[in-house]
């Protein structure tokens, strides 16, 4: 029975994280439940074991003693003397987020795990809301650390802010196609871009895929990006950027992930739900899409490696620029060719 | 027989002598090897008491040495044997008057001199099926599993809900459990134990706790039960107390004293309170002093409490005296600086203190994003801070929130 409970323990779910709580606080308490309602599970009959015990053969009239095999209880493995039967689990966490941040973070158990290391290599974006405040500027650009420096904000409008939100879309898109070694001079690259399926598939920097402004109003303002390999002490230093920007100066009050890969705000558990029923029903719902998400990544993966310009190194080295040009364009004269 | 004499000495040699596990007084319980052993036991059947268990052991013992000074060993070994076996158990050999048969069968075996079988001597199928060769304890282990089934002291104390694998994690204690006899020693501290009020389902999780409690003098534990009832508490205060400190009766009357007094002085409660606060969380007596010393500083100079104010929550909420003074802190910082709660309304309802920060957090956020977070008892719609703590989650969200649990599940989405 313990075994076939573990055995339905594989998988990943998302849980939310409130803010306040460090990540691996909330993946011992999520270990210490799932432990909980396993040891929770009735235990197994109690086991026999067979005895040779010496006594009088019954219905004999003389007093020799013979062995008779006699099943005697065993408590070998009682739960009391054995303990309890699960001590612990194996259990992962996938992008993690700081004390202060909230928002949805992703979990595998078991041989989830390894799915955890496929949805890295996905290299799936991550939507974040970002709630900043005009006016002050602070050494680790959160609300409370040390100020350093107080402005006015009234000159700022909802339309520079606009315009400064997308020179840096821009600006990133451009660092998306350049960390992505795409030989944009192809057919299938130029429609991949059209399409917006451009993305880096090895270590790059932050980069922000989408930022556009929620709500304004001063000194409150509201963004929502979506980005891929950042941290959030990243998006709160563009925060602090943007405050730059506007010629004035911005802290960041709040940071929340509200989208990991093909995890969203509603699939996420809450403190009340991590216990072994909820989770297992998460794991289940969210084993079909999570196994589309990662088959589709990895034709896409396939696709944009057959598109890689000759002087791609691998995964772990950057693009050489010389190298990058001068084959560059001879594999796009070959391809022309072939194409036409 | 040849097969036991020339295994016993190997046991004997490969055992250290010192060390806690005794295999001489496991393998006392159970069937040992041997035909003549089989003759003696027709006359005494297999009795389930270990007391006669130790007494058969002891006359093996006996013989087996004889075997070993008419083999190869040597005498020295065996009277090594006969020394170290007197050690460890003396309490039975003042036993032997009550199996005489055994004597005088022992008598005729001196008298027979019978030379021992060699294993290469061929016998008859019958004798063959008689010789009983169960697997031999392990001599020693790091788990009591392995000595569970033969031991009816482990198997009593299995049966009364006492929890083994919690017990041998501590060092020492499985061997001082090993070591004991249910009959001696066992039984009168649970007589004792159930004289006092405890019940048959509570022996266990006492036990569990302070199993330390069979090697107590039986006369210390009546003396100090005599003490707490001259300081005027009552028996079932006493079994309560007891049952809820399992480690209580283990402090000397000394020991005692002290700290009572120390809680008289401190608080500087009537006695009535202050024995009131002892019998509902006794473990202020057997816990460590240092945490209750500091965090009544705590709630004077840090938090700004009077001493009457301390002492009123104190009555309500003994807990508060051990909590963890960083959670003490974070606490109140957050019900008086963000809820903007005043110190007289925080002492009616001390039981803030000992609720979880992240709920009131959670709950308080909700109450004011909803504009219902008003908690001065002057105006309309007041939510007592005892209901904000304390009440479940269904109860909140319907009565004071006056929100559904989705409309909460959804807002702590947006935290």
């Amino acid at each position: 029975m313990g075994a076939a409970g573990v055995a339905r323990l594989h998988g990943l779910f998302a849980a939310y994280k409130p803010p306040g709580l460090h990540w691996k606080h909330l993946r011992d308490t999520v270990e210490l439940q799932l432990l909980k309602g396993l040891n929770a599970r009735k235990p197994p009959a109690p086991q026999q074991r067979v005895r040779f015990l010496l006594g009088p053969v019954e219905g004999s009239e003389e007093k020799e003693l013979t062995l008779t095999a006699t099943s005697v209880p065993s408590l070998t493995n009682h739960p009391l003397v054995r303990g309890p039967a699960f001590t612990s689990l194996k259990i992962g966490m996938g992008h993690r987020l700081d004390v202060q941040a909230s928002g949805v973070v992703v979990l595998g158990v078991g041989q989830g795990c390894s799915l955890l290391t496929d949805m890295y290599h996905a290299h799936l974006t991550k939507d974040y809301t970002v709630l900043g405040l005009l006016g002050k500027a602070t050494d680790d650009f959160r609300e409370d650390g040390r100020l350093v420096e107080r402005t006015t904000y009234d000159h700022v409008t909802r339309e520079k802010l606009d315009r400064i939100l997308a020179v840096i879309q821009g600006s990133h898109q451009k660092a998306l196609v350049t960390y992505s070694n795409l030989d944009l001079q192809t057919q299938e690259a130029y429609e991949m871009a059209v399409k917006g399926l451009i993305r880096p598939m090895n270590k790059s920097p932050m980069l922000v895929t989408g930022i556009r402004c929620l709500r304004f109003a001063p000194p409150e303002f509201l963004l929502e990006v979506q980005c891929m390999n950042e941290t959030q002490k990243q998006l709160r230093s563009l925060v602090h950027e943007i405050g730059l920007e506007l010629k004035t100066t911005a802290v960041c009050s709040h940071v929340r992930r509200t989208r990991d890969g093909c995890f969203t705000l509603d699939d996420a558990l809450l403190r009340t739900q991590w216990n072994l029923n909820s989770i297992q029903d998460a794991m289940q719902a969210a084993a079909p899409r999570v196994a589309a998400e990662l088959e589709k990544n990895l034709r896409l993966r396939l696709g944009t490696q057959q598109l890689q310009g000759p002087g791609w190194q691998g995964d772990n080295e950057g693009p050489s620029p010389a190298l990058e040009g001068r084959t560059a364009g001879g594999a796009a004269v070959g391809k022309g060719q072939s194409c036409s | 027989m040849a097969l036991s004499a020339q295994q016993i000495p190997r046991w004997l040699n490969s055992i250290k002598l010192n060390s806690l596990i005794t295999a001489a007084q496991l393998r006392s319980h159970y069937g040992r090897p041997g035909q003549t052993l089989l003759h003696r036991l027709s006359a005494q059947p297999q009795v389930s008491s270990d007391s006669g268990f130790l007494q058969w052991g002891l006359k093996t013992f006996r013989t087996s040495s004889k075997w070993n000074s008419s083999s190869q060993c040597t005498k020295s070994s065996g009277q090594e044997i006969d020394s170290a076996q007197s050690t460890m158990l003396p309490s039975v050999s003042e036993q032997p008057q009550k199996t005489p048969n055994f004597d005088s069968e022992l008598s005729l075996e001196d008298l027979d001199d019978v030379p021992p079988l060699s294993p290469l001597q061929p016998i008859s199928e019958q004798e063959a099926v008689r010789i009983i060769a169960d697997p031999p304890l392990p001599p020693d282990s790091f788990t009591l599993r392995d000595y569970v089934d033969h031991s009816e002291t482990l198997q009593k104390l299995v049966l009364l809900g006492v929890d083994l694998s919690k017990i041998e994690k501590h060092p020492g204690a499985a061997n001082l459990l090993l070591r004991l006899d249910f009959e001696k020693d066992i039984n009168q501290v649970l007589l004792f134990l159930k004289d006092l009020g405890i019940e048959d389902s509570q022996l266990g999780a006492f036990l569990t706790k302070n199993y330390a409690i069979f090697s107590e003098d039986l006369e210390n534990l009546k003396t100090r039960v005599a003490y707490l009832q001259s300081k005027s508490f009552s028996k079932s205060d006493i079994t309560q107390m007891v049952r809820k400190a399992p480690f209580l009766l283990s402090f000397s009357v000394e020991r005692l004293d002290n700290r009572l007094g120390f809680f008289q002085k401190e608080l500087e409660l009537n006695v009535k309170k202050t024995r009131d606060l002892v019998v509902r969380l006794p473990r202020l007596l057997t816990g460590s002093l240092e945490p209750v010393k500091e965090n009544m500083k705590v709630y004077r100079l840090e938090l700004g409490f009077k001493h009457n104010e301390i002492q009123h929550m104190i009555t309500q909420i003994p807990k508060m005296l051990t909590a963890n003074k960083r959670k003490l802190t974070e606490t109140f910082d957050f019900v008086h600086n963000v809820m903007s709660i005043p110190h007289h309304i925080i002492v009616r309802f001390p039981q803030v203190f000992n609720a979880r920060l992240f709920k009131v957090k959670e709950r308080h956020l909700f109450l004011a994003y909803l504009g219902r977070a008003q908690y001065d008892p002057a105006k309309a719609n007041y939510i007592s801070l005892d209901k904000l703590v304390s009440v479940p989650d269904e109860i909140f969200c319907e009565e004071i929130a006056k929100a559904s649990v989705q409309d909460f599940e959804k807002f702590l989405k947006t935290l």
